[in-house]
């Protein structure tokens, strides 16, 4: 149960901090960490496969991009200190919105957390925590959302070869010796 | 503390113990072999052969000053080395170098010689593979120097270009081996074809050794894939601002992984260690003796081929290695499927 609170606490913590970093590099660490506590409790909900997979997609993969992304745009820090003095709601448009959103958010956790919760047997999932188990459940019950998602991807990468290649033909000159 | 308790911290600590020995004793068999295959000496002046050289080597990276630069982010700057060296050691805590012992007896029931057995284990080697390209990522950042940034991202690019090959080499196996833990795919290559061709899956996997070595050579930046830390040598790529231990932490990160890449594939192909001529509990001199043949190669490569241009290594990765290794995949698969496992 330790466990549990230990992870959970990190997961928040880090998240929190996530939107409270000026620099943005900080912010992408922070929500790598976030990633790590979420696989932590995915170990101690008896599905190691999921962790191992969020570690490796999620951490490994997705976030080392929005590194790329983020260093290479040299995303420079964000200068909010006249804002920080005003009261949210009174802030600049977007801000003002976020700030409402953020109140209806914590109104709607405060009513979530304080009613009765539903039946245990509300949820019939059966046990898929063994690799072997997600495989042929992957390609039998969820076949089509499988393939669906494939076909995703390939349009995704179709699409950012082609919004690079356009790029560079523009520019002229060949690509940077990168 | 029940004695079950004690021999699994204790093996924890002398797998550490082990890696640490194994980056110095690699120190001296790179610069030694390097120099035998130059045709020249080598470290031969401290302690008989040279054989203390790694030893005055650690005095000298821990006596240096620690620089720091000043325009460099500090916290990042110390961070990189540690989420290379950690990752480095992490990745090790899963592959089993022995079958199970009492050792003699004194335990009731025996331990697996493997820090962690968990039944994800050839994922976790990934996952943590995945997570090494951070502290490079960081240290080419948190420089603050543009041939660090630089290097920090050609390297990191390479690695996660080549993660996909190792892990559809991986992918190969796990169609054999039939189980993502390492010790049962180990398991699994025990006994004989005809009382005399081990059961190793190098044979049912040729094309997937070969894969799975080049991407994990490429992942640990070495031999013919070092572009990122050689062609800044002159100006050293993603270490080049870090001093002193620091930079030893790179340099333990990077013969560790060595280590653990040559003993994951050593686990995977080559039996792990089941050998003939000796008993079970004895295996493990069978998985120095594999695992140092596969180190020694990986210094021979590095000293006989000449290094792949950067333009050259991405093509090499995506456009030749991915597809082969898919293609293993798929004729693996055919294979298993029509002749059954």
């Amino acid at each position: 149960m330790t466990l549990f609170y230990l992870f959970g606490a990190v997961a928040v913590i880090a998240s929190l901090l996530v939107i409270a970093q000026r620099n943005p590099i900080y912010s992408v660490l922070l929500l790598i960490a976030a990633f790590g506590a979420l696989s932590g409790l995915y170990v101690l909900l008896d599905a190691p496969f999921v962790a191992v997979i969020q570690i490796i997609v999620y951490a490994g993969a997705i976030m080392v991009l929005f590194l790329f992304v983020v260093m290479l745009l040299n995303a420079p820090h964000e200068e909010t200190e006249h804002d920080e003095k005003v009261h949210p709601l009174r802030r600049p448009g977007p801000m003002r919105f976020g700030a409402a959103l953020a109140v209806a958010l914590v109104v709607e956790l405060l009513w979530a957390l304080t009613r009765d919760g539903g039946e245990p047997a509300a949820f019939e999932a059966p046990a898929v925590s063994s690799v072997r188990t997600i495989g042929h459940v992957l390609f039998t019950d969820y076949a089509f959302a499988f393939e669906v998602t494939s076909l995703l991807i390939i349009a995704a990468m179709v699409g950012a070869v082609v919004l690079a290649k356009r790029d560079s033909h523009s520019g002229g000159a060949s690509a940077p010796p990168m | 503390m029940t004695p079950l308790l004690i021999a699994q911290i204790g093996l924890t600590l002398f797998v550490f113990f082990m890696l640490l020995n194994s980056a110095a004793i690699m120190v001296y068999v790179e610069r030694k072999v390097a120099a035998l295959l130059q045709q020249r000496l080598g470290p031969y002046l401290v302690g008989p052969k040279g054989l203390l050289q790694p030893l005055a080597d650690v005095i000298k990276l821990m006596f240096k000053e620690e620089l720091r630069p000043k325009a460099a982010d500090w916290f990042l700057f110390a961070l990189a080395p540690i989420i290379s060296a950690a990752c480095a050691f992490a990745a090790f805590a899963v592959v089993p170098f022995g079958a199970q012992t009492t050792f003699f007896g004194l335990l009731k029931e025996p331990i697996k010689l493997q820090v962690a057995d968990v039944n994800v284990a050839v994922l976790v080697i990934f996952a943590i593979a995945s997570m090494s390209v951070y502290g490079i990522v960081l240290a080419g950042w948190s420089s603050n120097s543009k041939y660090s940034l630089l290097g920090g991202l050609r390297s990191s690019a390479q690695m996660i270009s080549y993660e996909l090959s190792y892990g559809l080499a991986l992918a190969s196996v796990l169609i054999i081996g039939n189980s993502l833990s390492l010790t049962d795919i180990v398991n699994g290559q025990s006994g004989y074809w005809f009382h005399v061709i081990p059961r190793w899956f190098i044979f049912l996997q040729p094309v997937g050794f070969l894969i799975y070595l080049t991407a994990g050579v490429a992942e640990t930046n070495r031999a013919p894939f070092d572009f990122p830390e050689a062609e800044q040598e002159l100006v050293a790529g993603y270490h080049t601002e870090y001093s002193s231990m620091s930079f030893a932490m790179f340099f333990l990160a990077e013969y560790i992984n060595m280590v653990t890449v040559s003993a994951v594939a050593t686990n995977l192909f080559l039996g792990g260690w089941h050998g003939p001529f000796l008993p079970e509990y004895l295996g493990w001199i069978w998985f120095l003796i594999k695992v140092a043949a596969l180190l020694f190669f990986y210094v021979w490569m590095r000293w006989t081929l000449p290094r792949y241009r950067y333009d050259q290594l991405m093509t090499f990765g995506w456009k030749i290695l991915l597809p082969l290794a898919v293609i293993n995949l798929l004729v693996t698969a055919a294979g298993v499927l029509y002749f059954g496992v």
